[in-house]
């Protein structure tokens, strides 16, 4: 039998699962905030067209409006300063089969409940990997934080007046996973692959800096990352195909073996 | 007074109007209400005052006559009550009081009573005050203000008082939306609605409104069209003023910021957020224009002096505000048939944030709340609060392009 047959037999018989990596984009849900005098980055809204009215009789239809990183989203390298300069940087030049790849699921959901300025270290990828398996090279790792079950907009975007209080990686950490790990990019639940106050770290947010100076990927907003086994899931991540894109909202799934 | 809550199974109200058509010339008088004033045409020639307006002078038959500011003062020769009328409009309204009034500067005028004006000899201040089909009428009132002289059954039908009326406040997080919601609490507002946006941003002295016990918050957000539904859905049919403050503001002309992003964003909010509160409140506000003494009276626009001629350095925003007037001209038509009167707002720069490096004067958001809330209850149509905006609309009644030039230069 054939890899894709083999596949096929095993995904229709329920031996595997697909697991909804994706947040539903709604003008609920909170997007990027940056200070207000810079560039904003639209959230999702949406307009009906026309709903079997006058407007259009027997059909129902919307427009929507969002930016490249709203809702759960991939950011390609170009999103960088330091990745815009890489061949094959862009939504619409990233070779389609970078689009599919497995997944290494940290737990840090521990962690990050007792402090939202958890930083995921060298040492604790270390650790998991004793436990587990060695990152194998073009895996997504994904960090879960157990973000996505704050379902209110000010828990998830968790502000004070120091800014934004989200889980991410150290500087020490990101390095070690592109220059010794080769991974395929990184995920997290939050917004922002990097931490809320990645700002105060040097270089400044460092996932950014160098997962896509390496020409590396970020996914954000994922969620049901808790569904997925800490080895062995394969993720489906194919931005939309915009010319030149940073990024692009998406649908994220994974694929998992057993009942 | 004590008002009843409305007994739900009686027919609400549908609203009438009192009689609206005026002559081109006598809509002087209202244009001059809109803005709070009592102005009669005064000859050019040999200085006579001029009731009912005319095309000559009752005098000396000049055509040189001017709208000017009269003195109010004048003195009731008579007054009766009016038991019966074939007008829908009033024949509701019985009993009503008129008075026959002549003013120190000439004319002798019927005007509409004041309950506590006392009967004929009596001294009395004459205003002229848009009625509920926006045009001007006369109205007496006791020679010295009262505190509850607001609540005259017969004056409340002029003006568009807050107190123990609902409000929607569309967004209570800037400093103007705090003062708002605490001027609107100090003048008796029964129950204020606070909108707010990006429930994650937390800005100073918002979390106190909530201790108000008249306010409610409510997650507002005018760029998103769901959202203002729901809210309409909710509350619409209850919000008897409705207070379109919410704006976006960012500092920029054309030639210092790239792109439209910055330009789009403030017309989401200043000019489509106006289009959807509309689309979805004023159907519900237009079906209670007359449910009792508290019926839907008001809707109230923010919008800036800049509406009128642009401010470059905060070009996008002006381009903005001139969009959202437009829009209010079209708002204020559609919504005069219910008798709701629409009230534009052109304060100058006011104290805030975006406006750091405009240099003083400028206006505190707290005096622009209270203008507000005055010009509610004296119920005014366009409103130019404070010296500045009141310097400039001057000049740009004096000479458009003279205001103009003197923004830009």
């Amino acid at each position: 039998m054939s890899a894709l047959a083999s596949f096929i037999q095993a995904f229709s018989s329920g031996k595997i699962r697909v697991v909804d990596l994706t947040q539903t984009l709604s003008p609920e849900f909170p997007q990027i905030t940056l200070p207000p005098e810079m560039g904003q980055a639209w959230p999702f809204r949406i307009e009906e067209a026309s709903r079997y009215d006058e407007r259009g009789p027997a059909w129902y239809w919307n427009n929507f409006s969002c930016g490249e990183h709203t809702g759960t989203h991939f950011d390609a390298p170009i999103h960088w300063i330091s990745g815009k300069d890489l061949p094959a940087n862009a939504t619409d030049s990233i070779p389609p089969q970078r689009f599919i790849g497995p997944a290494c699921v940290i737990d840090c959901s521990r962690e990050s409940a007792s402090n939202p300025d958890f930083l995921l270290t060298k040492d604790k990828i270390l650790s998991w990997e004793k436990m587990h398996d060695r990152i194998a090279p073009r895996s997504w790792v994904l960090m879960r934080t157990d973000w996505s079950r704050r379902t209110s907009a000010v828990d998830y975007q968790n502000f004070d007046d120091t800014g934004q209080h989200t889980p991410g990686p150290d500087v020490e950490a990101v390095k070690f996973l592109v220059q010794e790990r080769d991974v395929l990019g990184f995920g997290t639940e939050s917004i922002g692959t990097d931490a809320g106050q990645a700002q105060h770290l040097r270089p400044p947010y460092p996932c950014h800096y160098f997962m896509h100076g390496a020409g590396r990927y970020g996914l954000q907003c994922l969620t049901n990352l808790d569904q997925l086994p800490p080895t062995g899931a394969v993720v489906i991540a194919a931005p939309l195909k915009i010319r030149n894109g940073s990024g692009s909202p998406l649908r994220a799934i994974a694929l998992v073996e057993g009942a | 007074m004590i008002l009843k809550k409305k007994n739900p199974i009686l027919r609400t109200r549908l609203p009438t109007l009192p009689p609206a058509a005026r002559s081109r010339v006598a809509l002087g008088l209202t244009a001059a209400a809109a803005l709070g004033r009592f102005e009669l045409q005064q000859c050019s020639d040999c200085g006579t005052v001029q009731y009912p307006p005319r095309e000559a002078c009752q005098h000396c038959l000049s055509i040189r006559l001017k709208w000017k500011e009269q003195p109010r003062q004048g003195e009731l020769l008579a007054a009766t009550v009016l038991h019966h009328s074939n007008d829908l409009f009033f024949r509701e309204r019985l009993p009503w009081r008129l008075g026959l009034v002549k003013l120190e500067c000439g004319p002798t005028l019927v005007a509409h009573l004041h309950a506590d004006v006392p009967d004929a000899p009596a001294r009395l201040r004459v205003a002229a005050r848009l009625d509920r089909a926006g045009q001007a009428v006369l109205v007496g009132l006791p020679d010295k203000e009262n505190v509850n002289m607001a609540e005259d059954r017969q004056l409340r039908e002029f003006s568009c008082d807050p107190k123990r009326r609902k409000v929607l406040v569309t967004d209570g997080k800037s400093a103007l939306g705090q003062a708002l919601v605490r001027a609107l609490a100090a003048a008796g507002a029964e129950l204020i609605w606070v909108g707010h946006a990006e429930p994650w941003k937390r800005l100073p002295g918002f979390a106190e409104l909530e201790r108000l016990p008249q306010v409610t918050l409510v997650p507002l957000d005018l760029t998103d069209s769901k959202n203002v539904r729901e809210l309409a859905a909710e509350i619409g049919a209850k919000v008897d003023i409705l207070l379109s403050n919410a704006e976006l503001h960012r500092a920029f002309g054309i030639a210092n910021r790239q792109g439209v992003e910055t330009a789009r964003a403030e017309m989401d909010v200043n000019y489509f957020g106006l289009l959807r509160l509309a689309q979805e409140f004023a159907p519900a506000m237009r079906a209670r224009g007359a449910d009792g003494l508290a019926s839907a009276v008001a809707w109230v626009n923010v919008l800036s002096i800049y509406a009128l001629a642009n401010f470059p350095p905060h070009g996008t925003y002006s381009a903005s505000k001139a969009a959202a007037h437009s829009l209010a001209q079209c708002l204020r038509a559609e919504m005069r048939p219910a008798g709701v009167r629409v009230v534009n707002v052109f304060p100058g720069p006011i104290d805030e944030d975006w406006n750091q490096l405009v240099a003083p004067p400028k206006l505190a958001p707290a005096a622009l709340a209270q203008a507000i809330v005055k010009g509610l209850g004296e119920g005014v149509e366009d409103l130019y609060p404070g010296e500045l905006a009141q310097e400039w609309l001057e000049r740009w009644r004096d000479n458009p392009k003279a205001l103009e030039k003197e923004l830009s230069s």
